[in-house]
C-alpha cells in the first residue's frame, strides 16, 4: 500500500474525539433514540431467532464461496460486464481511483456528477478530489446531502445524517436552498430537499454511484435503496461510473436472494427496500434513455491484506448493513465521528485497519468491550470480538515477531514497558508461589491500595483487596456436610 | 417430590475461582462452593490456581496469556467437571484455550480441560437440577449477565431461570438488559469516558427497575457496576448469584 | 509495466486458498416456501404493499381500464405518459380519451435528452405494465424497455402500475428462477415496493423523497377471482 493512505484520513486521537462525545449530552441523546429505533425496527423482522440463523447461514455460507473464489469471479464479472457493455478499471489505491474516475469525466468534459449513496467514495474522498478539478459532485441521497450541506462526514454508514436533528436540518435548508423557507415540519423539508435534486439531476451529466452486489454469471450491478436518488443518478446523466470494493462480488444471480432478504432487515428493519435495482448494461439503441457509457471501477484499498489472511477474510463477508453499529454500546455514546473513519463502530474498527493501517487505526480496535453484540446481530455472522482480539495481537506485536505476510502498521502500538508489565504479569499469574506471594501482600497491606485508580476511579469506588483471598480461606475451611435431600424443594 | 439426579451427576467437582474472585470477592467465592456442596458434591479446589488469561488474551497479548493459561492445564487431573463462578472466565477457557493453544504441544489437553469446563449457573440448573425452598421475603430482583457468558454459554437462561424458581422472587427487565455493562477488562482502563458512560447507564437502568438489588455469576460486571453505585447516594448494590442463592435458601446446610 | 488489475489478482492468489463450500441456496427456498394458493399470495402481496403506501385495486380484464380512467380522474391527474403500442398502453388511451376532461397523453417517443424539462417538469404520472410480482416481501418486477422506459417509472410524481396477478409468485427466488432471469437481463431490471421514502431526517418516514409520491397498483385478478374475498382476511 501506498504511503498517502495514512494522510488520507487522519484519525485524529480516538480518544480525545471520543471524550469530547460521550461528555456531550445532546449527542448522547439523539444517538440513544436513533439506536432503540433501530434496534427495535430490526427485531421486529427477526421474531423467530432460529429462521434469523438459518437465513444468516446461508447468506454466510454465500459469502464465504463468493470470497473462496474471489479472484476468479472477478475476472469473470470483468468479462462479463465488458460484454455487456460497461467498462471494468481497477484501482489499487484511492489516488488511482481518483484518477480514473476524473479521467472519465473529463473525457466526457463533465462539470456536474450526481452521486448516489457511496460508502467506498467516502473511502476515497471523491468529492474533494473532483471539486478541486473543477467537478461539482452533489451528495443525492437524503442524509448525505444533509451531510455534504453542513460541511460534514457521515456518521452512521446507512443513516448518514442519524446525528442531525430536525432543527439542525431546517436551518441547513433555509441557508444552503434558495428560498427555502425555515421549516422543522419533515415532510416539508423532504420536499425542498426534492426539489432542489431534481433540479441536479435534470441538468447533471455523470451519475456517480456505489454497488451492493456484482453478479459475476450475468454481469449486473445491483444497488439497493428507498429514495430513488440511485436511480436517478445511474438512470438520467448520460455517463455512469459505479465504484465498489473488489469483495462485493457474488457469483450467480441466485446469490443476492438470501443477501438481499437479510441486508434491510438488518439495516433499517425492511423487509425490502422500495427499490432493487438491477443494472446490466449501457442503454441500448433503440432505448430511450439510460447512460449511454457505464464504467465499474472495483477499489482494493487494503482488501485484499485482509484477504491473504483466512482469520481476517472473514472481514471481507460484510454487505455493509449497519446492525453492528446500531447495536454496538460504544457507538451508542459516542457515534460515528468520533471514529475518525468512514466506517465507523465494530465494521469500521476491523476495516479500517485494512485501508488505513495499524499506525493510524491502532486505538480502534480497542475500541470495544468485547461484548459481542455486533456479531449477535450481524447477518453474515463476522466473528468481529475474534477479529478484534487478533488486530489486538497484531497491533501490539513485537518486532522479534513479525511475520512473512505483515499488515500494514503492525506492531504499532509495541511499547517495551507495556510489553514488561505483561510479562510481570503473565510471571506472577503463571506461577503458583508468585502468585500466592502476590496475593498475600495485595490482601495484607491492602489499606496501602491506592485510593486513585486511574480511569476506574473516575466513575468507580477504588478496587480494595478483601482481608483474605479465597485460596486463604479455604486452605482453613472444612468442607460442609452434603445436605439431607429432603430439603430439595417439593 | 426430589429431582431425580441427573445419570451424568458427579460426585466431586474442580472448582476455579477466578482471579477477581479471589482478590475481591472471595465470599462469593466460598458461598458457590457452599451451595455445591449442599447439593452433594465433593468440590476440589486446587492452589496452584490463579487466572485463565483472559486479561493478557483479550489485550492481545497471547504469549503471555498461553503461559498463564498453561498453569492451570495440569491442574485437573481428574474427569470432573471445572466448575467456573464468572461467564466470561468461563468462555475463555472453554471457548478460547483451545485457539490459544492451537499449534502448540499443550493443545490436547487445552481441549480436554476445556470440554470440562461449565459455567456455574449453568451447572447448578441443568446438571444438578438446583430447586431449593426460598425463604427469603417476597422481593424484585433483576439479573445481569456477562456479554461474553450470554454469547459463549448461553449462560443467562440458566442465571435467569434460577432466579425465577425461586416462590417469593419476581425477576423484573431493566431497561436493555443485555446492552454490556462496559467492564470488558482493559476496556475499562483504557477507554474510562466511554466504559464510565456504559457503566453510569447501566446502574440507572438496574436501579430503575423496580428490583431492590440485582445478580450476576460474572465478577467483572459485579465489581464495575458495583464500583458505579458506591459513588451513588442509594443503597442499591448487586450481589453474586452464588451469595443470593445461598441466602434465599436457608444459608449453610 | 504491470497493471492495477494484475497487482491486485496476484496479491489475491497469493492468498491461502479455502475450498469454497456450496451453499443450498434452492434447498433453502425449497425448504422456505410453503405451497400457496393465488390468493394466499395476493393477500401477502396486497398486505405488504399497503404498509409501504402503496394504493392497491383490484380489477379484471374487461374493467381495468374504466377503473384506471376513474382514478386518473380522481386524482386530477392533468398528464399521463403511457406506451400506446403496447396492448395495455392502446387500452389505457381508449379509456383515458374518453373522460369528460381528458388528460394529456404523452409518449416516450423520443430520446429523453430531447425533452427532460417537459419529463421533469410537464408530466403528472405515468402508466405502465409489470412483469411479474413477488408476494412474500411485496415488490413488483419492472422490466423497462424502448417502450416503457426505466425513467417513466422513476420521474413523473405518480406511477401507475398493471400487474397480472398470475405471475404474483412466492418469493424473489422463484421468480428469478421461474423466469430465468439469469438467462437474459435487460438494461435495467427493478424491485419496486412502493413509492419513493425517506427516513434520514430524524427516523421521521416521508414519502416522495426523489421519484414518485404515489405508487398505483392495478392488479389483474383471473375472472373467477372475485375481489371481495380478497378484502377479509380468512
Amino acid at each position: 500500500m501506498s504511503t498517502h493512505a495514512l494522510t488520507r484520513h487522519p484519525t485524529p486521537s480516538f480518544k480525545a474525539q471520543s471524550h469530547a462525545a460521550v461528555n456531550n449530552p445532546d449527542l448522547r441523546q439523539s444517538f440513544g433514540g436513533a439506536m432503540d429505533f433501530l434496534q427495535a425496527k430490526r427485531a421486529s423482522q427477526f421474531p423467530d431467532p432460529e429462521g434469523f440463523a438459518e437465513l444468516r447461514r446461508l447468506s454466510e455460507a454465500v459469502r464465504r464461496r463468493c470470497l473462496a473464489k474471489l479472484p476468479d469471479l472477478l475476472v469473470q464479472l470483468e468479462t462479463q460486464l465488458t460484454a455487456n457493455g460497461i467498462h471494468v478499471h481497477w484501482a489499487e489505491t484511492p489516488d488511482e481511483a481518483n484518477a480514473l474516475i476524473h479521467g472519465l469525466i473529463a473525457a466526457r468534459k463533465g462539470r456536474l456528477a450526481v452521486k448516489g449513496k457511496s460508502m467506498v467514495s467516502e473511502e476515497i474522498e471523491l468529492n474533494a478530489y473532483l471539486e478541486a478539478r473543477g467537478v461539482t459532485a452533489i451528495e443525492s441521497d437524503m442524509g448525505e446531502y444533509i451531510v455534504q450541506l453542513a460541511g460534514e462526514k457521515p456518521s452512521h454508514i446507512i443513516m448518514p445524517a442519524i446525528h442531525k436533528t430536525k432543527a439542525d436540518i431546517a436551518a441547513l435548508f433555509h441557508q444552503h436552498i434558495p428560498h427555502a423557507p425555515y421549516t422543522e415540519d419533515v415532510d416539508a423539508l423532504i420536499q425542498l430537499g426534492r426539489n432542489a435534486l431534481r433540479e441536479h439531476y435534470r441538468q447533471a451529466d455523470v451519475g456517480i454511484s456505489g454497488v451492493n452486489f456484482a453478479v459475476a454469471e450475468t454481469g449486473t450491478l445491483c444497488l439497493v435503496e428507498n429514495e430513488g436518488n440511485g436511480r436517478m443518478c445511474t438512470t438520467l446523466p448520460d455517463l455512469h461510473i459505479a465504484i465498489t470494493g473488489i469483495e462485493k462480488v457474488v457469483e450467480k444471480l441466485t446469490d443476492i436472494v438470501p443477501l438481499y432478504a437479510i441486508l434491510p432487515r438488518s439495516a433499517t428493519g425492511q423487509a425490502i427496500t422500495t427499490y432493487f435495482n438491477l443494472i446490466s448494461a449501457p442503454r441500448q439503441p433503440d432505448e430511450k434513455d439510460g447512460p449511454r457509457e457505464v464504467h465499474l471501477v472495483l477499489l482494493d484499498n487494503g482488501r485484499s491484506q485482509a484477504y491473504a489472511d483466512e482469520q481476517l477474510r472473514q472481514t471481507l463477508q460484510c454487505i455493509r448493513c449497519g446492525a453492528c453499529m446500531n447495536h454496538c454500546p460504544v457507538y451508542r455514546r459516542i457515534g460515528g465521528h468520533a471514529y475518525g473513519t468512514v466506517y465507523p463502530g465494530p465494521i469500521g474498527e476491523i476495516i479500517s485497519p485494512h485501508m488505513l493501517g495499524l499506525e493510524a487505526t491502532r486505538d480502534l480496535p480497542t475500541a470495544s468491550t468485547l461484548c459481542g453484540a455486533c456479531s449477535d446481530v450481524c447477518p453474515v455472522n463476522i466473528p468481529i470480538p475474534d477479529l478484534l482480539i487478533r488486530l489486538r495481537q497484531e497491533a501490539a506485536r513485537p518486532p522479534s515477531d513479525m511475520p512473512l505476510h505483515p499488515l500494514q502498521g503492525q506492531g504499532a502500538s509495541y511499547r517495551l514497558t507495556t510489553a514488561w508489565v505483561w510479562r510481570l504479569w503473565a510471571a506472577v499469574y503463571g506461577h503458583p508461589v508468585g502468585y500466592r506471594l502476590f496475593s498475600w501482600c495485595a490482601t495484607r497491606f491492602r489499606r496501602l491500595t491506592p485510593r486513585r485508580q486511574g480511569g476506574w476511579t473516575a466513575h468507580r469506588t477504588p478496587l480494595i483487596p478483601a482481608a483474605q483471598s479465597l485460596h486463604e480461606q479455604l486452605q482453613r475451611r472444612r468442607p460442609t456436610a452434603p445436605a439431607a435431600p429432603e430439603s430439595h424443594r417439593p | 417430590m426430589p429431582p431425580i439426579a441427573s445419570p451424568s451427576r458427579p460426585t466431586d467437582v474442580y472448582f476455579f475461582g477466578t482471579c477477581l474472585l479471589d482478590l475481591f470477592l472471595p465470599e462469593a467465592g466460598l458461598d458457590a462452593i457452599t451451595l455445591l456442596e449442599r447439593e452433594g458434591l465433593r468440590v476440589h479446589f486446587p492452589q496452584g490456581q490463579s487466572c485463565c488469561g483472559q486479561p493478557a488474551y483479550t489485550s492481545g497479548q497471547p504469549a503471555e496469556a498461553r503461559s498463564v493459561a498453561r498453569a492451570q492445564l495440569g491442574l485437573f487431573p481428574q474427569p470432573w467437571p471445572i466448575v467456573v463462578p464468572s461467564g466470561s472466565c468461563a468462555g475463555m477457557m472453554h471457548r478460547h484455550w483451545p485457539t490459544l493453544f492451537a499449534d502448540t504441544p499443550d493443545h490436547a489437553q487445552a481441549v480436554a480441560v476445556a470440554g470440562r469446563v461449565v459455567e456455574f449457573a449453568d451447572f447448578l440448573l441443568n446438571v444438578l437440577q438446583f430447586a431449593r425452598h426460598d425463604h427469603g421475603d417476597p422481593t424484585q430482583v433483576a439479573v445481569h449477565t456477562s456479554c461474553s457468558a450470554r454469547r459463549e454459554m448461553g449462560t443467562h437462561l440458566a442465571s435467569e431461570a434460577l432466579v425465577e424458581q425461586l416462590d417469593n422472587v419476581t425477576r423484573v427487565s431493566p431497561a436493555r438488559e443485555a446492552e454490556c455493562c462496559g467492564f470488558g477488562g482493559a476496556f475499562a482502563l483504557r477507554h474510562p469516558d466511554i466504559s464510565g458512560a456504559m457503566v453510569s447507564d447501566k446502574a440507572a437502568a438496574l436501579q430503575a427497575s423496580g428490583a431492590t438489588t440485582f445478580v450476576t455469576a460474572d465478577a467483572g460486571c459485579l465489581m464495575n457496576i458495583n464500583g458505579k453505585l458506591g459513588c451513588g447516594t442509594q443503597p442499591f448494590a448487586g450481589q453474586h448469584l452464588a451469595s443470593f442463592l445461598l441466602h434465599r435458601t436457608g444459608g449453610q446446610a | 509495466m504491470k497493471t492495477a488489475r494484475d497487482r491486485i489478482l496476484a496479491k489475491l492468489r497469493a492468498a491461502p486458498v479455502q475450498p469454497p463450500v456450496e451453499p443450498d441456496v434452492a434447498g433453502y427456498y425449497a425448504q422456505h416456501t410453503p405451497p400457496t394458493t393465488l390468493p394466499d399470495r395476493l393477500r401477502q402481496f396486497s398486505r405488504m404493499m399497503r404498509a409501504v403506501h402503496t394504493e392497491l385495486h383490484y380489477t379484471h380484464a374487461h374493467g381495468w381500464p374504466t377503473l384506471l380512467a376513474r382514478i386518473v380522474r380522481d386524482k386530477n391527474i392533468g398528464s399521463v405518459l403511457l406506451a400506446p403500442r403496447t396492448p395495455h398502453g392502446e387500452r389505457a388511451v381508449v379509456a383515458l380519451s374518453q373522460l369528460d376532461t381528458a388528460p394529456q397523453l404523452l409518449t416516450f417517443d423520443q430520446p429523453i435528452e430531447a425533452w427532460k424539462d417537459q419529463l421533469f417538469n410537464g408530466v403528472a404520472a405515468a402508466f405502465t405494465g409489470s412483469r411479474a410480482g413477488i408476494a412474500d416481501t411485496g415488490a413488483l418486477v419492472l422490466w423497462p424497455d424502448a417502450e416503457e422506459p426505466r425513467s417513466m417509472s422513476l420521474v413523473p410524481p405518480i406511477h401507475l402500475v398493471l400487474f397480472e396477478a398470475s405471475r404474483l409468485y412466492e418469493n424473489h427466488y422463484h421468480a428469478m428462477t421461474a423466469e430465468g432471469w439469469a438467462q437474459g437481463l435487460p438494461t435495467n431490471s427493478l424491485l419496486i415496493s412502493g413509492p419513493s421514502k425517506t427516513a434520514d431526517i430524524q427516523q421521521t418516514l416521508a414519502y416522495g423523497a426523489h421519484g414518485p409520491r404515489e405508487l398505483v397498483v392495478l392488479v389483474l385478478l383471473p375472472d373467477d377471482l372475485d375481489p371481495a374475498t380478497l378484502e377479509v382476511q380468512p
